[in-house]
């Protein structure tokens, strides 16, 4: 096969990094060689995150090129907005966005303003866009918390990549009260319509 | 066992397996989470030190003594270092001892893009450079073997890419190696003239025995492909060139950069038709092949700065470009890193960006960021603790002005004060300034990510150890004016400003109190009762929508355009209440349990 690129976006505090945890982790357990990388701005909350995550057979850079990401998963518009050049321009792209506004400074300064049709450029962009409210699915399981896990269970569906044993991947990496949680979650994201 | 571990992770990783049994370093990204991965291992004793040179330091004296060292420093911390390692090149060690560089390519947190592997050529120190995780381990264990056996300290130069993502890693086992007998030789780490000389000669001689090695290592080998392009890379660049070029073309990968392979170098020169240099920052490797007499593109083609990812070589070598979406790109707004809610900086910038004939000197840390909106209090950065003796500098000239003079005010976390901010007050004092220094204690090493310091109590490996109190030492120093207030509480802010700007001497403002990010420690707890427990919230029906609360920069606070009414997110607040204080009209109330 030829080698996945994959982006996780988002705002510091969302849960990219623990979605990226279990992705690579499965990845890992599928045999996969994995490489990935995370760009976070300094350790103040807010910031923007990205990571990029590649496996195949054999992968070499450590990062996804512009024009050839095969999957965003965005926890947040304008995160997804601005890094959508990273998506396949070929009709093939996936793109799974969680419906969240972040404002930034500039927006509540009134000196900026978020874009307002956000959500119809990704979707002119995509070759198939799931856009979810993580968070108001998250509630329905009693804890907003577990929104990320959700949307990994989309993307887990999105890549075929359902016969690893994720239930384990949760279980070697969660709080163990938070196990049973986050396994119903990520069950909610495989099996969302 | 392979595991996916950051660069960070492996370089830690790889310190317990070579038998490491000291390790220090100062906190600095990229470089900050190996000294943290180092302090999981009980094995080695691992300390944060106050700076990057006493940092070394303290590794020059374990090597003495005989346990094999490692120190830990991002790109500009080995130019506070420096001093030191230019000479310890010059002694050698006795059990081996390492320095990791972490450089910076697209200065991510940096002040600077310097490339440290000049400071290996100039010292004469062997230098590793990894390409990934699995590298990291495997070169630093091999590096403690190089320097102990050419009695020279090794550099290990990596980039912020490779400390900071994920490979994957066979790990091993630690190598148990004992401490070696400390011998007192005068001629051999007495650093005097009549010493040196002959230490310079041995440097040169051991530099003509590691050409040798660095013809003949595994570090630096070729792979065959295509024969009409060559790449002769290091570090990342290596697997982005793979990711490019594929199989097509040839690869010279250097992982042992200092001193460089002539012979491979030649002899791989002669098998490909077109040379690229691929490599980050500055023309290292290129002017190497250069003076060599072998024809090459490098960074006469590719830029010097920022990452050389795969789209930039692309563009370069075959014009590939993909044009940025324009239609994206007109409605993208920035997310610029903001003060935290609760973060202490906030009251007191607020009210410092408000004061007029004031220059405002600053320094590295979270409250850098006061340079950008809404506050616009920070005129100058430099680098670690420049803000004192850079403000010094600027009031001995201000003070030569006739009539109304502008005054300094140097700003200056805890960490950094105790990083170099001491030396550069001890200046200010000595001197006689009229300088104004607040040192921002929110008692912990925050901008990296909350590191202990030697203000906080606590060592790396969480022992209790002494606090220093700031009040005292800056006492101790001559300065007679030192006030310590709570920069929460705006009206102290204000009254320590009047207070300080009053006045045609030196004086010190502490503003103490603690980052909102912080786990408080038992002392904080009692010292800081309260705080953080508390939340605030907008009487929608008494705001007037004047947005003054908006700029106080706190991410909680959300303004509802819609209604023209400000509100509070109530699970980001901590019960700052400086948006409460600054509200005209008590719109702000606390929530009552």
């Amino acid at each position: 096969m030829s080698t996945k690129n994959i982006l996780l976006t988002g705002v510091g505090g969302q849960g990219t990094i623990l979605a990226s945890k279990l992705l690579t982790n499965g990845l890992i357990e599928a045999g996969y060689d994995v490489k990935m990388s995370e760009v976070h701005g300094m350790s103040q909350r807010e910031g923007p995150v990205l990571t990029h995550v590649r496996y195949g057979e054999k992968v070499y850079s450590l990062i996804v090129e512009k024009r050839k990401a095969d999957l965003i998963m965005g926890f947040e518009e304008l995160e997804v907005l601005r890094n959508l050049d990273y998506l396949r321009d070929d009709g093939q792209g996936i793109v799974i966005f969680n419906r969240v506004r972040v404002n930034p400074m500039g927006v509540q300064m009134g000196k900026d303003k978020y874009p307002t049709n956000g959500e119809e450029m990704i979707r002119a962009r995509a070759g198939k866009l799931i856009a979810l409210d993580g968070k108001a699915k998250a509630r329905e399981l009693g804890n907003p918390r577990v929104m990320n896990i959700i949307l990994l269970g989309v993307l887990i569906r999105e890549l075929g990549l359902q016969d690893i044993d994720w239930n384990r991947i949760i279980a070697e990496n969660i709080k163990e009260k938070y196990v049973p949680l986050n396994q119903q979650a990520l069950q909610v994201g495989i099996n969302l319509e | 066992m392979k595991q996916l571990i950051t660069g960070d992770e492996a370089i830690a990783r790889g310190a317990w397996e070579a038998g490491v049994r000291f390790a220090a370093a100062y906190p600095g990204t990229p470089s900050t989470e190996i000294l943290e991965n180092i302090s999981t291992y009980p094995e080695i004793h691992s300390e944060w030190a106050p700076n990057e040179k006493t940092a070394l330091e303290s590794v020059i004296g374990a090597s003495i003594a005989g346990a094999r060292s490692l120190a830990a420093m991002k790109h500009v911390g080995l130019n506070v270092a420096a001093d030191p390692f230019f000479t310890f090149a010059y002694i050698g060690v006795n059990a081996g001892a390492v320095v990791i560089t972490a450089d910076e390519p697209g200065q991510f947190s940096s002040q600077n893009e310097q490339d440290n592997r000049n400071y290996a050529k100039a010292a004469m120190t062997p230098m590793f450079e990894p390409s990934d995780s699995q590298e990291c381990k495997d070169m630093l264990v091999e590096a403690f073997e190089i320097s102990e056996k050419h009695d020279i300290p090794v550099m290990l130069r990596m980039t912020t890419r490779v400390c900071h993502s994920k490979s994957l890693v066979e790990l091993g086992e630690r190598q148990e190696v004992a401490i070696r007998p400390y011998v007192k030789n005068i001629k051999k780490y007495v650093a005097v003239p009549a010493n040196a000389r002959p230490m310079k000669v041995k440097i040169q001689q051991n530099f003509e025995l590691l050409k040798d090695y660095s013809n003949n290592c595994p570090w630096n080998r070729v792979e065959y492909g295509g024969t009409k392009i060559g790449i002769i890379c290091s570090g990342d660049c290596y697997l982005y060139a793979r990711e490019v070029f594929g199989e097509g073309a040839s690869y010279l990968k250097l992982g042992f950069t200092n001193p460089l392979p002539d012979q491979l170098i030649q002899d791989f020169a002669s098998k490909v038709e077109h040379i690229y240099i691929l490599e980050e920052n500055d023309p290292y490797l290129e002017q190497h092949v250069r003076a060599l007499g072998i024809a090459c593109d490098g960074k006469n083609l590719f830029p010097s700065n920022g990452e050389m990812t795969p789209e930039v070589i692309r563009r370069v070598v075959f014009g590939q470009e993909y044009p940025l979406d324009e239609e994206i790109q007109s409605v993208l707004v920035a997310r610029p890193p903001t003060l935290c809610a609760g973060c202490p900086h906030r009251g007191f910038f607020y009210e410092l960006g408000k004061r007029k004939k004031v220059m405002v000197s600053g320094d590295i840390g979270c409250y850098t960021l006061a340079s950008g909106a809404p506050y616009n209090a920070m005129e100058t950065t430099v680098c670690m603790g420049a803000s004192i003796s850079l403000g010094h500098g600027a009031q001995q000239v201000f003070d030569m002005i006739e009539g109304e003079k502008p005054r300094v005010v140097s700003v200056i976390g805890d960490s950094t004060f105790f990083h170099t901010g001491i030396n550069s007050l001890l200046d200010a004092a000595y001197n006689r300034s009229n300088l104004i220094t607040v040192v921002l204690d929110n008692r912990i090493t925050a901008m990296t990510g909350q590191q202990e310091n030697p203000g906080t109590g606590y060592t790396i490996a969480r022992e209790v150890t002494e606090a220093v109190n700031i009040e005292p030492l800056v006492r101790a120093m001559g300065i007679k004016n030192v006030r310590t207030i709570n920069p929460n509480q705006l009206s102290q802010v204000n009254e320590a400003l009047d207070w300080a700007l009053g006045m045609d001497e030196q004086t010190v403002i502490i503003t103490r109190w603690p980052c909102a990010l912080k786990k408080q420690a038992p002392w904080d707890l009692e010292e800081f009762q309260g705080a953080f427990t508390e939340t605030y919230f907008v009487d929608e029906t008494v705001c007037i929508g004047c947005r003054k609360c908006t700029r106080t920069g706190c991410p909680a606070i959300v303004f509802q355009f819609d209604k023209k009414k400000s509100s509070i997110d109530p699970d980001k607040c901590v019960g700052c209440s400086v948006c409460a204080q600054v509200c005209p009209v008590q719109a702000i109330q606390k929530v009552e349990a």
